[in-house]
């Protein structure tokens, strides 16, 4: 019991690691709180499930054709919408929000409903680990989380890019006179977010089946993992994650698996009256509280 | 040789800011007639809609309700995502007095009102410190919470609900009832904004610590104010459950937290006018978008984004300037 739980804490902890990447990526470099992030997710998702499935393209290229269209998308996002908006935060959010919406709810239109909606596995069967079964797409799941938090530490510490995104997310007039546009900059930070929901979604999602209610649990969590860990802090993130996640797992192991959503929530509420920067925030902490 | 556009406020406007000194009829006219346009729309126009429309009408009140009392929070630096609180609060406490204690609407309204506000203005103290997005969260997270929570512990009816709640006693109470209300509250929010009260809570939007250095309570301003947010907000929804003789989970679905904040960002924030005016856009238009089924919420959603993008001072705004200003090309040099 002990090793299932850590076990598939584990596996919880990566799922919700990998969703909160890319929105905290976004927030942290452009303070852009994107409320289309769930719609991205599961954009992405059925993306690849119609170019899998409707015009038979290969597993591998509809994977990447998805990542391409949800970095547009993103990009478009920004250049189009955000870019007009830019410093309201109130509006940002409504924008957004109005766009996840819309996203989502044509799919719903389009009657994207049904168990048939489902990615195949990358690898299928499983593996025994102290007498549990886990099957290979848990675990790819739990590598690439680590390997993309390791690739993004890389990334921002030792890349141009990575450093300006570092720059404009601690000082953007500084930045600005060094050369870096902001502009270019936020738009790149909602691409890449974009990309990496893709990223997160064309993992996950064969877990399951793909459905329109993803999208919204998808943005819960995120904003859960994201608040607790501190907005804009990947040491964050990942604390974060280890955390939620864990207690996810023993909710659902002890009491009701229904009520896992209820951890995010409440996670949120009990950070945000006690520290509300979160555990690893440290940018805003003058600003939050009177 | 450019051109640029002038706006000059006009003479009227100048002279009647406060000091009202009229010449003429045209002038009092021209003061009286956008504050007469909501008593008489909503009292003498409204009614005389066919039923299907008034009752689109009325669940349109109850959202301008909502959206008026986000607009007092956002008065005061406190954005609210979750005014679905208010209206969930309110509608299971007018629901409970009525199915438990077999309460009339007469009493359970009013007690809901004051009741709801008390109880949301409890719930969200330990959070009044928090200032911007970050009580904005919190208030999105509450009703959600509150929700899973009714569900998972089934009290109160669980996800059933309380049904057969007792309805008002003709169409006609209902009605006058919610546009009363409505006008109450936005013609006395009006008030408040006006005066000495609603300068501290504009102050603490402005400057929170220059209100504090100058020895005012600002948590006990705040108290108030989501109080009085809260009260309205608890009187949408108790007066909600008495219409539809249901209180539930829905009551703190999203749609209640959602379409008064895009009322407000549709018609302007910053006036209560602007809400008003929003709710009686989205709500009507969500009706008549009806018609294309689930695609309905796909336009929704771009509306709003339009909107945002697109008139990001809000319809009200740039109605009253257009009102207000004589607006026209001048030629410029550019040396």
């Amino acid at each position: 019991m002990f090793a299932a739980i850590l076990i598939y804490g584990f596996i919880n902890s990566s799922i919700l690691a990998l969703v909160a990447m890319g929105f905290n990526l976004t927030f942290g470099i452009s303070g852009v709180a994107n409320f289309a992030y769930g719609a991205i997710y599961i954009f992405a998702g059925f993306l690849v499930w119609i170019f899998l499935n409707t015009l038979g393209v290969n597993y591998f290229l509809s994977i990447i054709l998805a990542f391409i269209s949800s970095y547009l998308l993103g990009y478009l996002m920004y250049r189009f919408i955000i870019l007009r908006v830019r410093g309201l935060p109130l509006s940002e959010v409504m924008a957004t929000f109005g766009l996840g919406l819309a996203i989502m709810e044509l799919f719903r239109y389009l009657d994207f409903v049904g168990v048939k909606y489902s990615l195949p596995v990358f690898i299928d069967g499983s593996v025994s680990i102290g007498g549990h079964f886990i099957d290979y797409q848990r675990l790819l799941i739990g590598v690439v989380a680590v390997a993309l938090t390791v690739i993004f530490y890389f990334f921002t510490h030792y890349t141009k890019m990575g450093l300006a995104f570092r720059a404009i997310a601690q000082d953007d007039e500084t930045a600005l006179t060094l050369g870096i546009d902001p502009d270019r900059i936020g738009a790149f930070s909602l691409a890449l977010g974009s990309s990496l929901a893709a990223l997160a979604a064309v993992i996950i999602l064969p877990l399951g089946t793909i459905s329109v209610e993803n999208g919204y649990e998808v943005l819960i969590n995120a904003l859960a993992v994201c608040i607790v860990g501190g907005l804009g802090s990947t040491v964050g993130v990942i604390v974060a994650s280890i955390l939620v996640g864990y207690s996810q797992t023993l909710t659902a192991n002890y009491i009701e698996p229904h009520w896992m959503i209820l951890v995010s929530l409440a996670a949120i509420a009990v950070v945000l009256v006690v520290k509300p920067s979160g555990i690893f925030g440290k940018q805003k902490e003058l600003e939050e509280r009177v | 040789m450019g051109r640029r556009k002038e706006r000059i406020d006009r003479g009227v406007k100048v002279r009647s800011d406060g000091i009202y000194a009229l010449n003429s009829y045209r002038e009092v006219l021209y003061l009286a007639v956008p504050r007469l346009i909501p008593v008489v729309g909503l009292l003498v126009i409204c009614p005389l809609f066919s039923d299907y429309w008034k009752e689109v009408i009325v669940s349109t009140a109850v959202y301008a309700l909502l959206a008026v009392s986000w607009e007092l929070l956002y008065m005061g630096g406190l954005i609210s995502l979750g005014q679905s609180l208010f209206y969930g609060v309110g509608a299971y406490m007018a629901g409970a007095l009525n199915a438990y204690l077999g309460l009339p609407p007469v009493l359970s309204i009013p007690i809901a009102t004051v009741g709801g506000g008390l109880l949301c203005a409890l719930m969200l103290l330990p959070v009044l410190r928090l200032r911007g997005i970050y009580f904005a969260m919190v208030t999105l997270v509450l009703p959600l919470l509150l929700a899973r929570f009714v569900e998972a512990t089934r009290i109160l009816g669980g996800t059933e609900g309380l049904t057969g709640i007792d309805s008002f006693s003709s169409q006609w109470v209902a009605f006058y009832l919610v546009m009363v209300a409505l006008l109450v509250a936005f013609y006395g929010f009006r008030r408040l904004e006006g005066s000495d009260y609603g300068l501290v809570i504009k102050g603490i939007n402005d400057n929170d610590r220059a209100i504090m250095s100058s020895g005012i309570n600002i948590h006990w301003y705040k108290t108030q104010i989501l109080f009085l947010a809260g009260a309205v907000g608890a009187f949408a929804g108790a007066y909600g459950a008495h219409y539809d003789m249901f209180a539930g989970i829905p009551g703190f679905a999203l749609d209640y937290s959602i379409l008064p904040i895009a009322a407000a960002a549709v018609g302007g924030m910053g006036s209560f006018a602007g809400p008003l005016l929003g709710a009686f856009i989205l709500v009507p238009l969500s009706e008549i978008l009806r018609a294309l089924g689930a695609l309905r919420i796909v336009f929704y959603g771009l509306f709003l984004v339009f909107a945002v993008v697109g008139l990001p001072e809000g319809l009200f705004h740039f109605v009253r300037r257009k009102y207000e200003q004589i607006e026209r090309w001048v030629e410029v040099d550019k040396k």
